[in-house]
This record gives structure tokens, sequence and C-alpha cells, in this order.
């Protein structure tokens, strides 16, 4: 069909093409100009029309187009019971594994303890990354990963558990460098696995500030979902409860459509309305891949089977009152037998990555 | 010549053994022998069964034999051990996550959202009463605002201080204050302590007068009006804030003399008599 407005692209001769299309090209570039111009006036004098200009010109991204998911509570203006969904929310918060580390009156000048370690034969790029994280968490320990069998990471993170460590973390490397982490909450899990890419050192960041030993602060951005509020508190739990404000060092774990950008900084107040930043490094962007209920598993395939026991004969309720006391004041004195922290032998995925849960751009986990 | 050959079918071991003679149905030609469990037994079942061959293929044979229990032998002890599990590099979805990253990260604006975190953080009183992160000023302001306008404490000679450094922190604090100035002169006929520097703002010499005379007034707010004074001169340029920067400027060192002074009911009289 052909259009009723003039077209240069039929014009045969390719100079007078060129000359014409440049003309109107300049045309339109100049109207558009003019009109911004005036735009620009109109909005020097009115700042109410600019806000209502702004208001009302909203691009659409990915983010605000993003399909709904049921497990997003807070997100969902068009259900009338919002109150429940919060008491909900706060419910299932105070049931996760996580609960522990808020209720706790520990020391809170004692950051939890992480293990920080590699997976077998890790190399140097892999190591520094290491040091790095050793410098992030306050209560981090670098241990090198032992050679040999039966150094699995369940196992290791039950060897953790036992030893008052509050996380695992374990650094994999492929192709001589870091390519994932696997964070490990113990001593019941969950643990989750992130894929690891854009790592960079505090050394590569131009104009980087030197870290202090003071607790950080945390900045959990835009965690939405059930699994996001998952992800977001096992960040959480690996920093100590109270951040020491005089370090003015924020860690910041940003979730943006799925990726998790680290960051840490060094702030500053300027005014009541300004804040300065520095950054001190590392930077690296997470993605998480799987969540697993408990620690991670250890097939123990060549272990013979549980020896039989007898039960051991519940009291009979004959007893006399004295002899029942007796007893439970021995229990009360002598410290319980530690018990010892078993990886189990099957995998509980709680949420798995998979290629085909991408097919939509707009759709998002966390 | 190919008459024998061993096999293994889920660890069993066999002995193939082809016999010329059957040579006319070959379903039949191969005879298939199973080997014991037993590596000693299955050598000496081989030496019984290949009793007329030529010792190279019997020992041939023996050699397979040795062969397969070694494997066997290694597979069984690696099925105890926990193997790690190889995937393989998806090159082209590498590639759509490395193009999907940079986007999220250009949509983030990082600094921007940290920042506004911590404003956020700063404004509702995250840090505590007396927080360590904060300069004083600036808290003061933020403590200031809360009170809509508040009384100008202590705090304002500090604010005197530090007003060089910060110049265009000062001139956002002040936009800050703008709409609430309004909202206080509303209280003035309530209060005449927070006013004074309010209408100091708003007014340029009459409103002095006024707060010279409850500072003679009252003994104790001797001392407060002292940097309310200045305040409320700095104030001033936020109403007209592009005309003003430059005098304020000037202001600055005359300031400090009144303060170290403290005299401030002079001063302003001062003021009133040139």
């Amino acid at each position: 069909m052909p259009t009723s407005r003039f077209e240069p692209s039929s014009i045969k001769n390719k100079i007078k093409r060129e000359e014409v299309a440049k003309k109107t090209k300049k045309a339109k570039n100049q109207a558009k100009l003019k009109k911004r111009l005036e735009q620009a006036k109109v909005e020097a004098n009115d700042p109410a029309a600019r806000k209502k200009r702004l208001a009302e010109n909203v691009p659409r991204t990915l983010d605000n187009m993003r399909e709904f998911d049921p497990s997003i509570l807070t997100a969902d203006p068009s259900s009338s019971n919002q109150n429940e969904q919060f008491e909900e929310l706060a419910s299932d918060l105070a049931q996760d594994p996580f609960a522990s580390y808020f209720t706790t009156v520990d020391d809170p000048t004692v950051p939890p303890k992480i293990l920080i370690t590699t997976s077998p034969k890790a190399s140097k790029a892999t190591y520094a990354f290491c040091d790095e994280l050793v410098g992030v968490f306050p209560g981090a320990e670098f241990i090198r990963r032992k050679k040999g069998k039966g150094f699995e990471v369940g196992r290791i993170a039950g060897w953790a558990a036992d030893r008052g460590y509050k996380h695992l973390c374990v650094i994999n490397e492929d192709m001589k460098k870091p390519n994932a982490i696997t964070l490990v909450h113990l001593p019941n899990g969950p643990s989750a696995y992130f894929k690891l890419t854009s790592v960079e050192l505090t050394q590569q960041i131009f104009g980087h500030a030197r870290a202090t030993p003071h607790f950080p602060e945390l900045v959990l951005n835009n965690f939405v979902t059930r699994l996001g509020h998952a992800v977001g508190r096992l960040f959480q739990t690996t920093f100590p409860q109270l951040p020491e404000f005089q370090g003015r060092q924020v860690v910041t774990l940003h979730n943006q459509r799925d990726f998790l950008f680290f960051r840490r900084h060094r702030y500053a107040f300027r005014s009541t309305e300004k804040v300065a930043l520095q950054e001190i490094g590392p930077r690296f962007t997470l993605k998480l891949r799987w969540l697993k209920k408990g620690i991670p598993a250890v097939q123990r395939i060549g272990e013979g089977p549980e020896e039989l026991m007898f039960e051991e004969p519940s009291q009979s309720p004959t007893t006399t009152p004295a002899d029942a006391e007796e007893p439970s004041e021995e229990n009360q004195a002598a410290p319980a037998p530690k018990q010892k922290t078993v990886p189990p032998k099957q995998d509980e995925f709680l949420w798995q990555w998979k290629p085909e849960l991408e097919t939509s751009r707009k759709t998002f986990f966390l | 010549m190919p008459p024998r050959k061993l096999e293994i079918r889920n660890s069993i071991l066999y002995l193939y053994v082809k016999t010329i003679e059957r040579a006319h149905s070959p379903a039949h030609m191969w005879e298939k022998i199973k080997l014991s469990n037993s590596y000693s037994k299955a050598l000496e079942q081989i030496d019984n069964e290949l009793l007329h061959w030529p010792n190279f293929t019997i020992h041939k044979c023996k050699q397979r034999v040795t062969k397969i229990t070694q494997y066997l032998i290694k597979m069984r002890r690696m099925k105890l051990r926990q193997q790690p599990k190889l995937i393989g590099v998806k090159k082209k979805l590498d590639r759509r996550e490395a193009t999907r990253e940079r986007k999220a990260l250009a949509a983030a604006h990082l600094e921007k959202s940290i920042e506004k975190e911590l404003i956020e953080r700063l404004k509702s009183k995250a840090y505590g009463d007396a927080p360590l992160n904060v300069n004083e000023n600036i808290w003061q302001a933020i403590l200031d605002r809360e009170r809509t306008g508040g009384q100008a404490e202590a705090e304002g000679d500090l604010e005197e201080l530090e007003d060089e450094e910060t110049d265009e922190e000062m001139e956002d604090e002040m936009d800050d204050d703008w709409g609430d100035r309004e909202f206080v002169s509303d209280i003035s006929g309530d209060e005449d302590d927070d006013l004074s520097d309010l209408e100091d703002a708003e007014d340029d010499e009459g409103s002095e007068e006024d707060s010279e005379e409850e500072g003679s007034s009252e003994s104790e707010d001797d001392e407060e009006p002292s940097p309310k004074l200045p305040k409320g001169k700095r104030k001033p340029p936020t109403n007209q804030p592009k005309a003003r920067p430059p005098k304020k400027q000037k202001k600055g060192p005359r300031v400090e003399v009144e303060y170290e002074e403290e005299s401030v009911p002079v001063s302003k009289s001062t003021l009133v008599n040139w």
C-alpha cells in the first residue's frame, strides 16, 4: 500500500535522495529540539507540570512489568487481606531456620563464625578471592581444602557445625577461576549454590578505600518473594547482628532481576540529602542455582548397615517419685553428650534453577 | 585365529571357545563357559578348558582375565566414593546470562539505591539517638527538621564552624527547611522563642528587635539567641537562594566575631543603629 506521505526512498537519483533524506531528518530533529526547549521553559516556571510529566511518563522496564508471583507477599496491592499476608510472612520468618540468629542472646561482639574453603585443587585466583571474603565477613576463617577421600562438602559441613561454625562457604573454581559459591547455613541448612561472575578484587577497583575491622552495616535490596527472603536472610546471618556504625561501612546485596550484586562501600553523610560513597571492594555478582533444605548430602555407599541395638526401656510408671527425681537431677547437672551433625544421604531441593524456567524475561524468582 | 574370547557381563566372566566342528550351525558355533568368581579358580578353569590350545593363546586369555578382574575391583571401589558430577559448559546460556547481568546492573543504579537506603535509615533514626556515623551538624539538621523548624541549640555553633566547608550542603538543608519555615510561622503566635529566628528569616530588622527584647528579658535565653542570630542571618538567603550566596560568604567572618563576644543583644542593637 503506497503511503500518502512522500518518501525520499522513492527517489531514484542517489545524490538527490540523500539530500532530501538529510533535510527531512534535520527538520525532524529540529522540531524535536524545539519542542523540548519549550517544554523546559514551561517547566522552569511551573514545577508541577514537570512533576506531572514525570509521573505520567514512566518507562516500562522489565522490573515494573514483572509477572506476579503468588509468593511475593508485598507486591500484590489487589489482594484485600494484606494484613493477613504480612502476618503470614512474619510467622514464616519466625519459623525459618534463620530465626535462631535473631533470637539468641549470644554476645553481640562475637561475630558468627564462618568457614571458608575452596573446591579441591584450587588455584591462585580462588585463594585470592577467599582472602577477600575473609576480609568481608568479620567472623570468617579460611581453611585449605584437604586432599584425599572423605572430605566431601557435606562431611566438612558436619564437622564445622560440631565446632560452632554458623556457615560454610565453599568457593568452587573452573578453568582456574572462581565460578561458584556454596553457602551452607549450619547446622541444619539450608544450603544455597550461586553462580559467581564478574569478580573484581579490591586491588582492581580504582580509588578503593581500605576496610576497617568494624562490623559493617547491611543493605539487602529488592528481595521480595519467599525464596528471596530466604536468600536475603541467609546472607544476613553471615554478619554480626549489631553493626559498628563508627566504621561507616556498608555491605550491599542488591537483587536486580535475580542477579545479586555484592558491593562494599564506606559512606559519609554530606548533608541530609546527600551521601558520599567510596567503594571498598570486592565486587561480584551471584545468581542462585539451587537451594537445598539441609546441608549437602553425602552418599555413604560403602557404609555398613547400622548396628542392631536394643531399645532402651522407658521408665516404668511404677517407680517412686524419689527415684524419678534423682536421674533428672543428674541429667541437669551433666551436659548432654554433644550430638554429631550427620549430613543426609539424599538432597532435598527447595528450589532449583532450570533453563526452561527462564522462558519469559519478566519472570523473576527472588 | 580368534577361536576364544573373554566377555564380561554384570561382572561375570565368560570364556568363549569356537570349535570348527560346529561350523555347520553358526548359532551353536561358540561355546560359552562361565568362569568362577575367584581369580585363581578362573585361571585353573582356563587351563582345563583350553587343554589342547597353544600356550600363547592360554597365556593371552589369562592376561585378559587378570586385567578384567583388576578393573572390576577398581570400578567397585570407585562406586563407593562420592564422585563429583561433571556438567557441560553451555556457552550460549553463559552468553545470554552475561548480557542479562549487564543490563540488570545498569537497571540497578546501585550507588543511587544504596544512597537512598542510607538516607532513609538516617532519617528514620535507625542509627539511634546519638549516631556515631553522622556529623553532628547534619544530625542536628535532621532533628531540627523533625521538630518542624525547632529551636536552635548549642549545635548552632558547630554549624557556624563547619559552614564554610559545606556551603552547598547548607543550601541543600535550607531548601529542605523551606517548607517547614512556612509551617512554623503559623505557630509563631504561641511560641515566641521558636519564632525569633524564623522571623529573622522572613523579615529583616523588625523581628530582630523582637528577639532582642526577649533576650534581654530572660537571662537564660541569652545564650541561645547568639547562635540563633547567625542562623537567622544565614537563612534569609534560602528565601531567595539564587540571589544571596555571595553575601552569605561576606557575612561569615562577621558572624564569628559576634559569637566570640557572646553579646548578641549588643550586636543586634548595633545592627539597628547602623
